[in-house]
């Protein structure tokens, strides 16, 4: 059953100009078209690389910003309309765990203030007595000593201040826990404790999860169902292993070559599917295809003109590539054989507009002399 | 094992900050290690085990005040450590470079690239004007910056992250040295653009026979980039060896520990992450003991009669520093 459905949520911050700063001169697509659903007692992984818009998302979701267009429907109610007061009754059961443990609890309270102040305000527990009980089990649960109470978060580590985070959203008995890179500042032994106790609990609380975060390492491992953002739209979504096992979206195989793999046998046998350039900016996302200035199997014609949508292929699986079957059965090659090393990598002969990194949108008329993936192997 | 003596050799280092009214800070503890010439030798461990520090000590640029460094690392015969500011400044930028995690701030903010570039160029190389002009944009191209020539004009906020590092690496190989230090460069980037950053430096071990001391945290980039490896844990080197016979059968309880504790892009999904318990703020002194003591599942009376030694309990050079060393996994054998 899906507890949580988004249908073509979209979120643009209008970029402003002028000495009175109120000229709209364009926008920053941040999030631009997402459609999908998170079933409950599961977990949904958002994965995609910095600024594709994956806070933007969360954030939208409990309209800790608004959405410019779309419906999040939380178990049969559409937050995207609802009245602000009802909003925030509904943000009990929807809770968010961020990724810098530190930034988001206040230094000056202690421990069971900062964890009271979330029930009071949703009227939880009769008295201070009560709650102080509830924190202290909450406590437990997140593997935590009672002594903490007292303490402030600056007495913590970054480990321990993560799992406090954890706790201000448990101590309200959410259904729906959005986590953005909750491991991500963590060291890797402490993140292991972190992603196993956030396990734990979704077994014992019965709790869904939307985790947000870049290293799709993590986002596998926990993940029942995987979505693959680029530029502020999800290019291919899939149960977590058929993504492993059969990434069919050209960014999704280079993301996934990219991850390195603790293990020198896997690193020396494994090809790296090179990306030219960087991400274009959100705020003049190129045409067409939002890939298609990096692509290595970009086709002369669809790619740069019309946008793919997201295509169901069965089994679960979606993407949003012109041409994924035919990348799939092999009948389509990458542009160049794997991309060229970069050293020697003097592809584009660098017309200004055709820079991917310069976030500005590439001129079709270069379009046969700028492979994506560079120089013709 | 590398015919030909180490080109940085690293021994027993040590690193204490003595702040006014507060205890020291030993934060590097007698550190040793070499690093071959042409090769990539790691230093790897989680954050506060001394890393930069290290490689902040090797290229002389820690504070002079409340800083007491000791210990030797002979670079080409001479000790980096007993080199003064002016003797420090001309091996800077030729023979040792050093890049960092934020490029933005080892670049100058309010100078274009490509004067940051050419300065370079004429203070090392005597390259002046046009020549130097011409070589700073061939640097760029080759470090894979397109459009050099228009790079050049810009400043370091017009370039993307990648970019950025791009430009500080072409600046750091300006002069082919013969070691590069490279401190976390990827760890800010995105996993796409690490993979091209990471190639770039593998070319340039390749290409240019250059060494380089690869500093990071991540367990990943090692095994796919490094010849032989350091583990650092609290400010010592606690596991020494070759890539292979590292991953392969890693024998200090933290490194065993590190690596169990990784979720894995090639592993099933649902087998469970065994996490080392505690945090790095449970350690005790290397003078008491094992500082790794109070997080280790393999903790005896033992390991708190002084500071355990570097011994190689398993196989030669692959160096332990721990009194109840890990069995290497029965099929793998010693032999490996
Ligand atoms: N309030 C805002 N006003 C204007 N632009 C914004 C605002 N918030 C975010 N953006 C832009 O929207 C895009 C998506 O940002 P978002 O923070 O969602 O990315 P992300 O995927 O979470 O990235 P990261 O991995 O770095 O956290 C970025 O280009 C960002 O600069
Ligand atoms: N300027 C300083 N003053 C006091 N302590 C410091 C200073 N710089 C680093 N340290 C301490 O030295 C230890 C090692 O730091 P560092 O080398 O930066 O770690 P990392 O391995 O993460 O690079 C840490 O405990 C850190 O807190
Ligand atoms: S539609 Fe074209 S550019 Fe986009 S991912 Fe598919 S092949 Fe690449
Ligand atoms: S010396 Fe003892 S405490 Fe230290 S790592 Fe070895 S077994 Fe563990
Ligand atoms: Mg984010
Ligand atoms: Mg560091």
């Amino acid at each position: 059953m899906s507890l949580l459905e988004l249908d073509d949520v979209k979120v643009h911050f209008p970029v402003k100009r002028g000495i009175l700063f109120d000229r709209t001169v364009g926008h920053v697509y941040a999030v631009d078209g997402v459609s999908l659903s998170v079933t409950a007692g599961q977990t949904y992984g958002l994965v995609g690389e910095s600024g594709c818009g994956k806070t933007t998302l969360g954030r939208a979701v409990l309209r800790l910003t608004d959405i410019t267009s779309g419906s999040v429907v939380f178990d049969g109610t559409d937050l995207a309309q609802l009245p602000e007061e009802e909003m925030r009754r509904a943000r009990r059961r929807l809770q968010m765990v961020f990724q810098d443990p530190l930034g988001s609890l206040n230094p000056r309270q202690n421990i069971e203030s900062i964890l009271a102040e979330g029930m009071a305000a949703h009227g939880i527990g009769a008295d201070r007595a009560e709650r102080r009980e509830r924190i202290k089990e909450i406590l437990t649960k997140v593997g935590l000593p009672h002594s903490a109470l007292s303490r402030y978060p600056h007495e913590f580590s970054g480990g321990q201040r993560q799992r406090i985070g954890i706790a201000r959203a448990l101590v309200l008995q959410p259904d729906v826990i959005i986590c953005d890179e909750p491991v991500s500042a963590l060291d890797v032994s402490i993140q292991a404790q972190v992603i196993n106790l956030l396990e734990e609990l979704q077994e014992s609380e019965g709790l869904t999860y939307l985790v947000i975060a870049h290293d799709l390492a993590v986002v596998r491992h926990i993940s029942d169902v995987i979505g693959v953002m680029y530029l502020g739209s999800l290019v291919e979504e899939a149960p977590s292993d058929a993504l492993y096992a059969e990434p069919r979206h050209p960014y999704t195989r280079a993301l996934m070559s990219a991850v390195p793999v603790p293990d020198p046998e896997v690193e020396d046998r494994r090809e790296r599917i090179l990306l030219r350039g960087d991400l274009p900016s959100p705020a003049s996302p190129p045409a067409g295809c939002r890939f298609h200035t990096r692509c290595p199997w970009r086709q002369p014609t669809r790619c740069d003109t019309e946008r793919p949508a997201l295509a169901d292929i069965g089994g679960g699986h979606r993407v949003a590539c012109h041409w994924a079957a035919e990348i799939a059965d092999g009948s389509l090659r990458p542009t160049s054989e794997l991309a060229p090393p970069v050293l020697v990598d003097t592809g584009t002969d660098g017309e200004p507009g055709t820079d991917p990194g310069a976030g500005e949108d590439t001129d079709p008329g270069t379009e046969r002399k700028e492979t994506a993936a560079g120089t013709p192997a | 094992m590398s015919p030909q003596p180490p080109l940085l050799s690293v021994e027993d280092l040590t690193v204490t900050f003595t702040g006014r009214g507060r205890t020291d800070v030993r934060a590097v503890s007698g550190v040793s290690f070499d690093v071959a010439q042409g090769q990539v030798t790691g230093l790897v461990g989680e954050s506060g085990c001394g890393k930069s520090v290290t490689s902040l000590a090797l290229m002389g640029l820690l504070p002079k005040k409340g800083v007491t460094v000791g210990g030797h690392a002979y670079f080409d015969g001479t000790d980096l450590l007993g080199l003064g500011r002016e003797q420090l400044r001309d091996l800077r930028g030729s023979k040792l470079a050093m890049i960092f995690q934020d490029p933005l701030s080892s670049l100058n903010p309010v100078i274009p690239i490509g004067l940051q570039v050419t300065e370079i160029l004429t203070r090392h190389r005597g390259l002046r004007g046009d020549a130097a002009r011409k070589e700073a944009a061939l640097l760029l191209e080759r470090v894979g910056i397109p459009d050099p020539t228009r790079r050049l004009k810009e400043y370091p906020h017009q370039l993307s992250g990648g970019m950025r590092q791009r430009a500080l690496i072409a600046m750091a190989v300006a002069c082919a040295p013969r070691l590069l230090i490279a401190d976390e460069p990827t760890t800010a980037l995105d996993v796409t653009i690490q993979a091209q950053i990471l190639e770039l430096l593998k070319e340039l071990v390749d290409q240019q026979g250059t060494a380089l001391l690869m500093i990071t945290h991540d367990m990943g980039v090692v095994a796919g980039l490094c010849d032989r490896v350091n583990v650092l844990y609290a400010g010592k080197v606690v596991e020494a060896a070759e890539r292979k016979p590292l991953f392969a059968a890693p024998t200090h309880p933290y490194a065993h520990g590190l690596l169990g504790s990784i979720p894995r892009l090639d592993a099933p999904r649902g087998e469970p992450l065994n996490p080392i318990r505690g945090s790095i703020q449970d350690t005790i002194a290397w003078s008491e003991g094992c500082a790794f003591a109070p997080r280790c599942d393999f903790y005896s009376e033992r390991c708190l009669s002084g500071t355990p030694e570097l011994t190689e309990p398993h196989t030669a050079g692959h160096r332990v520093r721990c009194v109840h060393p890990v069995a290497p996994p029965s099929k793998e054998g010693a032999d490996r």
